[in-house]
């Protein structure tokens, strides 16, 4: 039996389990298959972690993070939990046919991108909607991009798309940005990106691929179309929560409901950590601090149990 | 996994006898890197579908001959034509789901 099982690997993930290698604990972590790293991997520079005077890429922070873990001990494996059974004493983590049992789980699964949940989006994801700038910017050489969300994923996606793209217009439902001033600034200092406010994407429209974009103003509610040669949403994103629906309680912004500044979930020896636990920050590094918080609560929980 | 480019893309993936995945995908693509070892493993397992990969940043007429917008983008070829496309990194399980009727 393990001491400790950490599921996700974002900065909560990696560094519960650098705390939790460097007490002994031997953490064994699932990192997943295809998302091993979590939201920094499709990322460029990140320039608000401390340490980086001259920033870093995500994936390198990532890597960098994963084998800090490693060297401590830590198990980190590219596998995907497919379920839990968090009740009791012995936690059972379920990885296709295999079953690992831990006495503590700590939960750092994060986010999930938010769709839009707009006609046409299902339809034409990959064929001109996209998620991940840095993987797809490529296709759009000299074309009009639509950026649209107001956080500093946005203003990063679009300034990013500019390398490639002709023109970048970001489209916002409201007049005030969630994003960072420098972000932003950044983004109106470039002659490439236009900003299109009080607006909504309503429709993608497209046979093959996208090709316009209904918008709606949100103040008077007029729709009209727009030519695009294709669409990156970056509106945020929702916690990832479905392995423990019905075995941990929600709270009603829908993350994992933790007990006060801890990382103490409604189960005993069962922790949460990082974005799923964050309806408000949602920062590398304050998920960093909540793994931290949470690979102590576990250590502690272990120890109680030895007394 | 063969690599595939513009000028073997004829006679490796169109005139194949077996069915081909191809895989487009890029360096500079995490998910593509992600899944990558996972494309390796199925083609290894198996020897009803042929895996090969092209990089579209070396094969641009390629990615735009097949309107790649979003990589990883897995399509599988059939006697010249694309029988099944698949877009996103996806663990195993889910792929092999998706290329059951091809395994």
């Amino acid at each position: 039996m393990h001491k400790v099982i950490i599921i996700g690997s974002g900065p909560a993930g990696y560094t519960a389990a650098i705390y939790a290698a460097r007490a002994n604990l031997n953490p064994l972590l699932f990192a997943s298959s295809v998302e091993a790293g979590g939201d920094l991997m499709t990322t460029t520079d990140v320039e608000n972690f401390p340490g980086f005077p001259n920033g870093i890429q995500g994936p390198e922070l990532m890597l960098n993070m994963q084998q800090q873990a490693e060297r401590f001990g830590a198990d980190v494996r590219l596998e995907d939990v497919t379920s839990l059974e968090l009740d009791g004493p012995v936690k059972k983590v379920h990885v296709g046919d295999e079953t690992h049992e831990a006495q503590t789980v700590i939960f750092a699964t994060g986010s999930a991108y938010r769709k839009l949940g707009v006609t046409g989006e299902e339809r034409l994801s990959g064929r001109g909607i996209s998620w991940c700038a840095t993987c797809d910017g490529f296709f759009f050489k000299d074309k009009h991009l639509v950026v649209v969300g107001g956080g500093d994923s946005a203003m990063e996606e679009a300034t990013f798309l500019t390398n490639f793209a002709s023109a970048v217009t970001i489209v916002h439902r409201s007049e005030s940005f969630r994003a960072s001033a420098v972000m932003l600034e950044r983004a109106k200092n470039n002659e490439k990106i236009d900003f299109i406010t009080n607006a909504t994407v309503t429709e993608a429209k497209g046979e093959e691929a996208v090709d316009a974009l209904e918008l709606t103003d949100t103040v008077t509610g007029e729709s009209r179309d727009v030519p695009v040669d294709g669409l990156f949403i970056a509106i945020g994103s929702d916690p990832r929560t479905h392995l423990v629906h019905g075995q941990l309680e929600l709270t009603d912004e829908g993350t994992i409901a933790v007990d006060g500044r801890s990382s103490r979930t409604n189960l005993p020896g069962v922790f949460a950590a990082g974005d799923v636990i964050d309806p408000t920050y949602r920062q590398a590094v304050s998920a960093a601090s909540s793994g931290m918080i949470a690979a102590l609560d576990a250590q502690h929980y272990l120890e109680a149990l030895e007394d | 996994m063969k690599n595939v480019t513009t000028s073997t893309f004829d006679a490796d993936v169109l005139q194949a006898e077996k069915p081909v995945l191809v895989d487009f995908w890029a360096e500079w693509c995490g998910p593509c890197r992600a899944v990558a070892p996972i494309l390796e493993e199925i083609d290894t397992e198996q020897d009803g579908l042929e895996i090969v990969k092209v990089n579209v940043d070396e094969n641009p007429d390629l990615a735009q001959q097949y309107q790649i917008t979003s990589i990883p983008n897995m399509k599988v070829f059939s006697r010249g034509a694309v029988v099944k496309d698949i877009i996103g990194a996806k663990p195993k399980a889910a792929l092999e789901a998706d290329l059951a009727d091809f395994l």
